[in-house]
């Protein structure tokens, strides 16, 4: 079975039986005058104050930044992990050190950022 | 999709019974999820509805059904309502690379007036060659459903939910990555198939030219015993479940990101992250506990016996593919069992202790595996010292 097409249909059938589903039950259900107060957002009692803008802290957008730069560094790994142990009957110290000297990289500059206070979060 | 309209017709019905199965699986694990917690707290649990409240399921998708639809008036509508179906597409891609069981081989046959097959029918949606990598693609997908939610109900608890969770769902995702390297490093492959057939039979090493058995089965948890727990640390804060379900901590968020979701739409987040479990016990499963292999025996073997028993070498295919099923499942379902066992155990992580936990402990720890695997790998090649 060719997966482009099967990975289609089923994110076509997904969508279609939850947006389906959603459609039914809203015909279904009661329907009821939902007043003014009842339609505010949800705040403990009282009626919400913060704007559409709510200010979040940049820590935030620094591990997104930061997990793209390692999830990168990852996506390296996995075509060295599949040749390696093939690779180690004809050129195993190439193999070996090559990556080594790669992992070095990608822990100094975990460390880097480690050091830099990037991870902290208080 | 397959050579005539047969096996195109099988294949779409099960494409379906495993998008449904998913489905399915939902009421069931809630009902476990309930009974489970009730039986760790010595209290009764749902036990009114149906025989041990197995009904209550059923009641429940009722009461679901006939709820007020509702959103938020400041909510963005095209956000607020894509964001469930987007939770549970992401767990239905990822659940259909997944191999469930042996194929099966269907034997030519006489029917309507013309010959059919030979056919071979993968139990999975759809087999994939790079499948580790589709399924860890596809199931980090699920981050987008909790940030529209989040985004869309314009609520503050709702997107400081959504943000905890995706900064989470994230740092955990590194170490998940770099947990299943180790995984490729010892099978050499980014196929399941070939995963779990490498993990047949007994554990042996050759150790200066002679063979030595142990009495273990060839699994990866054997072989890569840091990178198993690194891994079920990890899937667990991907599937945001205590101990690190920090995106709902309903002390500081209500709710986390679907406090102003009910009803139906609240149930499509529960498929989601119950499918998002279904996922992660699987692929546990298959990197560490040999897939749906029986412990000890090679498939060979058991399929050898099935024929031995049934004439007929279709029938005697399904049956095996049946048993390997069953055996699939009841991991998945132990697994699962895991996720909930640790729910009612340990209390919930500190946010700072979350992240310094990701990224401080389990990335350097992944990496350290990742050098270990490699070096002895090395050293083994060199002494003659092979797997």
């Amino acid at each position: 079975m060719v997966p482009l097409i099967a990975i289609m249909v089923i994110t076509v059938l997904a969508t279609l039986f939850g947006a389906a589903l959603l459609f039914f039950v809203s015909k279904v259900g009661p329907k009821v005058k939902i007043s003014e107060i009842k339609s505010l957002s949800y705040e403990c009692g009282l009626v919400g104050e913060e704007k559409k803008s709510t200010k979040v802290s940049v820590k935030f957008y620094l591990v997104a930044i930061l997990f793209i730069l390692f999830d990168i560094e990852i996506i390296f790994l996995y075509p060295w992990a599949i040749i390696y142990n093939d690779m180690l009957t004809t050129n195993a110290v190439f193999i070996f050190s090559e990556m080594m000297v790669f992992m070095a990289v990608l822990l100094f500059g975990l460390f880097y950022v480690w050091r830099s206070g990037a991870l902290r979060w208080d | 999709m397959g050579q005539d309209g047969f096996e195109t017709t099988i294949n779409l019905i099960k494409l379906l019974l495993i998008f449904l199965a998913m489905i399915q699986a939902v009421p069931v694990l809630v009902w476990v999820e309930r009974r489970g917690s009730a039986f760790i707290q010595d209290r009764f649990g749902p036990n009114r509805v149906g025989p041990l409240g197995l009904m209550q399921l059923l009641a429940d998708a009722v009461k679901f059904i006939f709820k007020e639809e509702f959103s938020p008036n400041k909510s963005v509508r095209a956000i607020y309502y894509m964001a469930p179906v987007a939770a549970l597409v992401p767990a239905a891609l990822a659940l259909g690379a997944l191999p469930l069981s042996t194929p099966i081989h269907v034997a030519p046959f006489e029917w309507l007036g013309r010959s059919w097959g030979p056919y071979t029918f993968e139990m999975q949606s759809f087999d994939i060659p790079v499948g580790i990598v589709y399924v860890l693609a596809a199931s980090s997908l699920g981050v987008y459903g909790l940030l529209l939610a989040g985004w869309g109900s314009s609520n503050k608890y709702s997107l400081m939910g959504a943000l905890r969770a995706s900064a989470q769902m994230m740092s955990y995702e590194l170490s998940l990555g770099l947990s299943v390297v180790g995984t490729i490093l010892v099978f050499g492959s980014l196929d399941f198939h070939t995963i779990i057939k490498a993990q047949e039979g007994f554990m042996h090493f050759h150790l200066f030219g002679s063979e030595i058995q142990i009495f273990l089965p060839n699994w990866g948890i054997f072989y890569q015993p840091l990178a198993a727990i690194i891994f079920v640390v990890a899937v667990f804060a991907e599937s945001n479940r205590l101990p690190f379900d920090l995106p709902e901590a309903e002390g500081e968020l209500v709710a986390g990101f679907h406090t102003e979701y009910g009803g139906f739409k609240l149930l499509l987040f529960f498929m989601g992250e119950y499918g998002h479990m279904i996922v992660a016990s699987g692929l546990f499963s298959i990197f560490y506990l040999g897939g749906y292999g029986l412990p000890w025996v090679d498939t060979i073997t058991v399929t050898e016996f099935f024929s031995g028993i049934f004439s007929h070498s279709t029938t005697a295919s399904i049956v095996t593919s049946i048993f390997y099923l069953v055996l699939f499942l009841i991991k998945i379902a132990l697994f699962i069992w895991l996720f909930m066992w640790v729910r009612w155990s340990l209390p919930r992580f500190k946010y700072d202790r979350l992240m310094d936990l990701g990224w401080k402990t389990l990335m350097p720890l992944a990496l350290f595996n990742i050098i270990l695997t490699a070096s002895i790998m090395f050293l083994a090649h060199f002494i003659h010292w092979g797997v």
